[in-house]
């Protein structure tokens, strides 16, 4: 079974994008946070992309490093990443993947990491800063097929790098939006699209577009170019702002609603 | 154990830049395109007869190389062992090693037609010495700076923006060397493009190590001379403090396949068993921070820790790949002096010598001087002292 390859086909189907929902595991604490999640996934992400909070998260911006300070504070780490995804799993079978730098998966154990993950029901992981050139030490062990390395394109990177990027590649590629960190302003449909043609020139895998999305018209935007839109730091930013209002959980599952509404 | 016949520096870094298991490039996918183009530049100009005629000239009658070493006669009297020979790199252009570097990377950055530079500093040292440079070569220039560091070396803030460069305060963790190296990686990302990042250090992602100290290796060549002439052989030991570890990497690495022994000076804070300290390579263990693999300070989970030292220069909870190479062969020793030895060290070297040494380089001079107690009397020790100390009053001043 891939969770992830059969979540895309079913989309395929549907004629519809995948809206991919990434939230820091642990923010603002352990239990409201699956409660969050459950929330997400009730009100249609497709894909789940759960962060696993570092002390110093270099690729994101202030939004996101703050929900990973907060997640902190409750001294999450990779092991409580796993149980968490090891109960959502009880409730849902969209796919799962750990948003992480390498750090924490290094300490955790590169050797140990693979299997709990799967065990805990994960499908995949995203290390944000783990290119290709280094990532053998990681995956080399593993069986294909069964757990992806998600990989990332960025707009800075020039199409004979695709090319062996999407060799090794497996599950769906992330597309990163824009020079930036996560959350930056102002995304370029137009650059977006340029990269999704070079990268469709070179792939067959799905797509699935970050960084900067973060209203209901640049999902729809994003959502005509690419095969998944990611949502990150909005959902961070709402969960941030409301804090310690009793509809924080209800707000983010109408939020959802709405950014998958125009992914159809 | 031979410890020359064990370490081959030339076989490091191999193509990725990997020292053994250590170094390599972990960054952003943003990054890696510029990194590689880095190489390239590097690889390609850095070797040419007129970079490196445009480089050494720029050594000899900018920043004042060669700088000379001198005999700690009056401390070596004081100690009464090991004669004391220091390596005054706190004489060159705005006063410590790092120079050498931004020349160097500056230069790198005008061969590529590059117009922007950014800079990460933690004393200030290499941000007045990156803010210099793009000064004499008429960049953009804009330095990160922890705002704890800000205020403890408030005289190098005031530098760099008479230099014209825009100082950035980082307010994230404890606002020093680590928080301000993570903000200029992330303003990176976003100016990739037109932008040459300048690191300080030989640490950070392929080809930074490398380059550092190709460009810092300066150091060591002078000083092999330079201690030739004046005692007529080889030191019988190499003392430089380390924080990401450049001076310390400058120094040694012309001395690598000679029989001395050679000792890293890190930072012990107000001790390693209080935990508040920066003793990366004496107490760390082995992860990722800041684009490569080495020793870093850091909790069970992988988080990093914050590092504690009374010098900004060294309070960075990680180290140069290089280093952590260099430890597990046991080529190096590293140790740790803690706040109260190195403002000892930093009062003698005033007093007895004439010279105000940057408290970074206080504590390469602590544990030289407790080496010297222990050696006889006709060994030589020869310390890498890296800057100057005027930075430092503030904090001294109230402590002596």
């Amino acid at each position: 079974m891939n969770r992830i390859n059969d979540a895309f086909t079913q989309l395929k189907q549907t004629k519809e994008t995948a809206l991919v929902g990434f939230v820091t595991a642990g923010d603002p604490d352990i239990n409201t946070s699956l409660k969050i999640i459950t929330a997400m996934c009730e009100n249609g992400i497709d894909i789940l992309e759960l962060g696993v909070p570092f002390s110093d998260p270099t690729a994101d911006g202030p939004v996101i490093q703050r929900s990973s300070a907060r997640a902190l504070q409750h001294n999450v780490s990779l092991k409580t990443v796993l149980e968490m995804i090891r109960e959502i799993r009880t409730t849902t079978s969209i796919p799962i993947i750990i948003f992480s730098y390498y750090n924490p998966i290094l300490a955790y154990g590169i050797d140990a990491f693979y299997p709990d993950a799967v065990d805990a029901g994960a499908d995949g992981v995203l290390v944000v800063d783990l290119p290709m050139e280094e990532a053998g030490e990681l995956t080399s062990q593993w069986p294909e097929n069964e757990f992806s390395l998600i990989n990332l394109v960025a707009p800075t990177t020039p199409k004979d790098r695709m090319d062996k990027i999407v060799k090794s590649a497996s599950g769906f590629l992330y597309l990163v939006s824009k020079t930036g960190v996560t959350g930056s302003d102002g995304l370029d449909t137009t650059e977006v699209k340029t990269q999704m043609d070079i990268l469709r020139s070179v792939t067959d895998l799905p797509v699935c577009v970050g960084f900067g999305i973060s209203t209901v018209e640049d999902v729809a935007a994003v959502a005509s170019l690419a095969d998944g839109v990611v949502i990150g730091s909005a959902f961070e930013r709402l969960i941030e702002k409301n804090i310690d209002s009793p509809d924080l959980v209800q707000m983010v599952g109408l939020v959802t609603a709405e950014y998958k509404h125009a992914t159809k | 154990m031979n410890p020359v016949n064990s370490y081959q520096s030339d076989m490091y870094p191999d193509a990725n830049g990997h020292f053994g298991p250590y170094g390599g490039r972990y960054v952003a996918e943003t990054l890696m395109p510029a990194l590689i183009e880095l190489e390239k530049a590097y690889t390609a100009h850095v070797p040419e007869p007129q970079f490196q005629k445009e480089f050494k000239l720029l050594l000899k009658n900018y920043t004042g190389r060669p700088t000379p070493i001198f005999f700690a006669q009056r401390l070596t009297t004081a100690l009464g062992g090991a004669s004391i020979y220091l390596k005054r790199e706190d004489l060159t252009h705005t006063g410590a090693h790092k120079i050498n570097n931004t020349v160097g990377q500056t230069l790198l950055a005008k061969w590529m037609g590059k117009k922007k530079i950014i800079a990460e500093t933690g004393a200030g040292q290499h941000g007045v010495a990156t803010a210099t440079t793009a000064a004499l070569f008429g960049m953009a220039c804009k330095i990160f700076m922890g705002v704890e560091d800000i205020v403890r070396q408030a005289p190098n803030v005031k530098r760099m923006e008479l230099l014209g460069a825009e100082v950035v305060p980082v307010e994230s963790g404890t606002g020093t060397l680590k928080d301000a190296m993570n903000e200029a990686l992330r303003y990176w990302v976003s100016a990739v493009r037109d932008t040459f990042y300048v690191i300080g250090s030989v640490a950070g992602p392929h080809p930074y190590p490398v380059m550092v100290r190709e460009f810092q290796k300066i150091i060591g060549k002078e000083a092999r001379v330079q201690i030739m002439e004046a005692s007529g052989r080889l030191p019988d030991l190499l003392v430089a403090c380390v924080g990401g570890g450049s001076n310390a990497m400058g120094l040694f690495h012309a001395f690598m396949n000679d029989p001395i022994d050679m000792l890293g000076v890190e930072a012990a804070g107000e001790g390693i068993t209080t935990g508040k300290h920066a003793a990366t390579l004496c107490a760390g263990s082995v992860g990722v921070l800041h684009g490569s693999k080495s020793y870093v300070l850091q909790d069970e989970y992988g988080q990093i820790n914050e590092a504690h030292s009374i010098s900004a220069g060294l309070d960075y909870p990680g180290v140069g790949p290089e280093h952590s190479l260099l430890k597990d062969f046991k080529r190096i020793q590293y140790v740790a002096i803690d706040d109260y030895q190195t403002l000892d060290a930093f009062s003698s070297l005033c007093r007895l010598e004439g010279i105000i040494p940057a408290l970074e380089s206080a504590h390469a001079v602590a544990a030289a001087m407790i080496e010297a107690k222990k050696r006889p009397k006709d060994d030589i020790i020869l310390v890498n002292l890296s800057g100057r100390g005027d930075k430092d009053l503030g904090i001294v001043g109230p402590l002596l």
